[in-house]
């Protein structure tokens, strides 16, 4: 048995790649703020992937403005095209808040975007609208730290020293609407007042209205994350957040609102210790039917669990979620064989060490991750199942280790928006697609495996 | 809340400097203004350069397509194209350098030269594609000087794509820097003779749902034989016989004109522009290309071809026919020949056709669009999310045709969709493909599922 995880880095080339670039998780974020619209400060070409992107996982209309800069402005500065764009975007869709995400281009060109925006704002006096911008360079990271950074910034920009009051924060990492939708149910059965940001769980998952809205209803209000430093405590599931990015560390220390710092609630052990945390800071008991839904989780894992412990998962996507993956997997006794992130600044590894103190052997960690690593590591490892986003489909066509789909980007199957985790009761029916999966792979082929074991030993 | 855009009256749209870009046909005696940059802050469906340049070479099977910048140009365009291919899946891998902040401080150029190394020594492959990307165009790393010493230390083809996407946001000229990477492959070596066969080169054809070797399989049966497609299920090696074929047909002729040009102006070989989306259109295409080789077998198999497949799917196609006339379509596609395929195959569907637009239409394109077009419809370029709901809704349009982020924008509004993009998996073209066409169609614009959407908001079906 290995001793301690070990790591297996990629080369210089990134071949089919884990993770997408830094603004796209800035539009996200962006996408949770009530009456926000987004420009994205570069090529016309960064933006229309950026939607393509958020329209295949989301199946929604996702509109972000490009300052479409060519060749000449990127020589002689962006200013101008960038003056003209916030024009035009203020215009058309008169936004409350406009948040602007620089892409590679214009941060290697230079481009000054405070000073830029402080003069388009003094030449536009009385103009109703807030401009944020956020410094998100392809090369300075990867969605992950993209929202982490975008939703530090909203909050930088609005929060201010207020009166105490009863509202929690409740900062999330980039989780599907459904999942956003459950941990407000959860705060709402502990009766709790709160601010949640951002909350795209309806911007980025509408129900259908018979029309399409520039910007739709629904976000985090600014005037609530104005307020965010009067709160009593910060919840935010963030296990992997760097500090520099971690938004509820800034409240912490800007603010003095502690910090409480949580495993997104999917799995057993993580959903007990948000309940628990909610229950302490409410004074309230846990409510009759979440006690439920805590019992028909234990009932399924155990109905599950020889299933599961078939199951050699290879587990990978955004940092926060990968752990809590594992974190399911390991508590089902379904033992992961590789971990894997397109990340590197996340905390993963000091994270994931007591989680693999108990299985039969250490799995790879592979941060970094291309999957090119990652196909290699899992078909090595034996592994049997992926769980993960759509980009780990050539470990089923290739190696035919079928995968359950969670995580983002999902284009290859419909309602990425409605993939449901978070809670006992998400967690009950990640569980049972985790299972399924490896039940109908069994199903599928253990008559013919067991022929054909048969038929070799003759 | 709700935030209706502040709409000046008429059908202009929302943005003043946009309102010569949208034509009303009959009505404007003035010439559209397209093949510009796109106006910034308009949401613009377009893409870029590295995307025009990257979806034209792509479908190169065996080669790697090796995307020079951060990550972001790469993630997002793997594998995005619904090409298939008979032999190496080689193209559906994503390689990129990775670019790191460090990188873009110092340059590129090692890192590239790395990466290089690293795919060739592990993959072997007979070319490699090198995309440059915004960055890079900035740092000016000098990759052509990268990708010749690769060339020569691995005695293969190392091509630099000048795709950088700030040159244009318009695919076009992506699609051109593209075509001199291939006239640049394909080109022989000093002294190699390429020998000149009777078989001919299909242009601007990307194998979607297997499109390409349907078309083939027509070809054949009346004697004719394909050396290659540009670049649709194409190798390498099949390629570079190119210059030996005695035609070229040509199909998307946005992406592939300057190439059919260019073969013609090098090489001595004629080009014919072919169109086989539709049933009509694949049998003048067919009639066309017999009457090319003047070969009475060849024209004789052909009408009996034509004339057997038409007997064949004239009754299915009449089938839907009956459901869909007299429903209005919107067109809303990347490319004019496109846009002009589907006018026709809407139409002969008994459908009117009541908006037309393009990302990269040409004026003279234009004109011909809006001949095909009766007076009234809506013609625009460059198009955006807010004035395409305008024209769905003000011409109470049943079905529309184009890309996937058309496609949501439909169903929000409780209007059929078919696809008609680069990612799509359903073979459209040919004798079969007008029938499923015709199947995708009826499926969308008929759904049960609209009467209930438009239920539930209180509006009549």
């Amino acid at each position: 048995m290995q001793k301690g995880i070990s790591t297996l880095r990629v080369k210089e080339v990134n071949e089919n790649q884990c993770h997408m670039c830094m603004p796209l998780g800035g539009v996200v974020a962006f996408k949770g703020i009530e009456g926000a619209m987004v420009l994205v400060h570069g090529s016309q070409g960064c933006s229309t992937y950026m939607r393509l992107a958020n329209v295949e996982h989301f199946h929604e209309p996702v509109d972000i403005a490009s300052s479409s800069l060519n060749e000449k402005q990127t020589i002689y500065g962006g200013e101008k095209n960038l003056r003209k764009a916030l024009d035009n975007v203020l215009r058309v869709y008169q936004p409350s808040m406009l948040g602007i995400l620089t892409t590679c281009l214009a941060e290697t060109m230079g481009e000054d975007m405070e000073r830029i925006i402080r003069g388009y704002l003094q030449d536009h006096q009385g103009l109703e609208v807030d401009i944020i911008p956020v410094a998100t360079p392809s090369y300075g990271g990867t969605h992950s730290e993209g929202f982490w950074a975008t939703t530090r910034s909203v909050i930088v920009h609005y929060a201010r020293r207020c009166v105490q009051h009863d509202r929690i924060n409740v900062i999330i990492p980039h989780i599907s609407p459904a999942d956003i939708r459950e941990i407000k149910r959860i705060l709402e059965l502990f009766g709790m007042q709160y601010t949640l940001i951002p909350d795209y769980s309806i911007t980025l998952d509408r129900p259908y209205g018979g029309h399409y809205q520039k910007i739709p209803i629904g976000g985090t209000s600014t005037a609530d994350i104005a307020a965010m430093p009067g709160a009593p405590v910060t919840i935010q599931f963030g296990m992997t957040c760097l500090d520099a990015l971690s938004p509820g560390r800034y409240l912490e220390q800007e603010f003095g609102v502690r910090l409480i710092n949580l495993p997104i609630p999917i799995g057993l052990d993580n959903v007990d210790q948000f309940i628990a945390t909610l229950s302490s800071i409410s004074g309230r008991p846990v409510p009759d039917c979440l006690v439920c839904e805590r019992g028909w989780l234990l009932d399924g894992m155990a109905d599950a669990h020889k299933y599961n412990a078939e199951g050699r998962p290879v587990i990978y996507g955004e940092p926060e979620l990968v752990y809590a993956l594992t974190s399911v997997c390991v508590e089902n006794g379904a033992q992961p064989v590789v971990i894997a992130s397109g990340s590197s600044c996340s905390k993963l590894r000091e994270l994931l060490a007591p989680l693999m103190a108990d299985l039969d052997a250490e799995p790879l960690l592979i941060e970094e991750a291309d999957f090119a690593a990652i196909e290699l590591a899992a078909v090595a490892a034996g592994a049997t199942i992926g769980v993960g986003h759509s980009g780990g489909k050539f470990l089923t066509e290739r190696h035919d280790i079928p995968v359950t789909r969670v995580g983002y980007p999902i284009h290859d199957r419909i309602g990425g928006q409605r993939i449901f985790s978070a809670g006992y009761a998400g967690t009950m029916a990640l569980l049972d697609r985790f299972t399924n999966t490896l039940l109908e792979k069994k199903y599928g082929t253990y008559r013919e495996k067991k022929r054909s074991e048969m038929n070799q030993n003759r | 809340m709700e935030y209706d855009c502040s709409l000046a009256s008429g059908r202009t749209g929302c943005i003043s400097e946009r309102q010569n870009s949208i034509i009303t046909t009959g009505k404007n005696k003035s010439r559209i203004h397209c093949a510009d940059d796109s106006l910034a802050g308009a949401v613009s469906q377009r893409a870029c350069v590295f995307c025009g340049a990257r979806v034209v070479l792509n479908p190169i099977t065996d080669a790697i397509h090796l995307v020079h910048g951060p990550i972001g140009c790469a993630t997002y365009t793997w594998d995005i194209r619904g090409s298939l291919s008979s032999g190496s899946e080689m193209y559906r891998h994503s390689f990129s350098t990775d670019l790191k902040e460090k990188d873009v401080v110092f340059g590129g150029e090692p890192k590239l030269a790395a990466c290089i190394d690293e795919v060739v020594t592990k993959y072997r492959p007979p070319a490699v594609f090198v995309y440059s990307t915004c960055v890079v165009g900035m740092i000016g790393d000098d990759i052509i000087t990268v990708c010749k010493n690769a060339s020569e230390c691995y005695g293969i083809d190392v091509i630099p794509v000048e795709s950088s996407g700030f040159i244009s946001g318009n695919k076009i000229v992506g699609y051109r820097a593209a075509a001199e990477a291939l006239m640049k492959l394909i080109r022989p070596k000093p002294g190699e003779i390429i020998e000149k066969t009777r078989k001919l080169n299909f242009l601007g054809e990307y194998n979607l749902g297997g499109e390409k070797w349907l078309i083939e399989r027509y070809l054949n049966e009346i004697g004719i034989e394909v050396n290659v497609a540009f670049t649709g299920d194409s190798t390498v090696a099949a390629l570079k016989l190119s210059p030996g074929s005695c035609l070229n047909i040509v199909q998307c002729t946005g992406s592939m004109h300057w190439v059919a040009t260019n073969l013609e102006k090098e090489y001595g070989i004629p080009y014919l522009d072919v169109n086989f989306f539709g049933a009509e259109n694949t049998a003048e295409s067919l009639r066309r290309i017999a009457a090319f080789y003047d070969d009475p077998e060849i024209i004789r198999k052909a009408e009996i071809l034509i004339e057997h497949e038409l007997a064949r799917i004239t009754p299915e196609i009449d089938k839907y026919r009956k459901k869909l006339a007299g429903k209005r379509a919107a067109i809303y596609v990347g490319g004019a020949f496109k846009a002009v395929a589907l006018i026709r195959q809407m139409k002969d569907l008994g459908m009117e056709v009541v908006v037309t637009g393009t990302q990269t239409g040409k004026q003279e394109e234009y004109e011909t669009i809006s001949g095909l077009l009766s007076e009234g419809t809506i013609v625009v370029d460059d198009a955006n999310p807010a004035e395409i709901e305008r024209f769905l809704l003000d011409m109470k349009v049943d079905v529309m045709a184009g890309g996937v982020k058309e496609r949501v924008l439909a169903y929000k509004l409780g209007i059929g969709f078919v696809d008609h993009n680069h990612d799509r998996k359903e073979c459209l073209a040919g004798f079969d493909g007008a029938i499923t066409f015709a199947r995708e169609v009826y499926i969308t614009t008929c759904s049960p599922v609209w009467k209930r959407l438009k239920l539930s908001i209180g509006e009549e079906t």
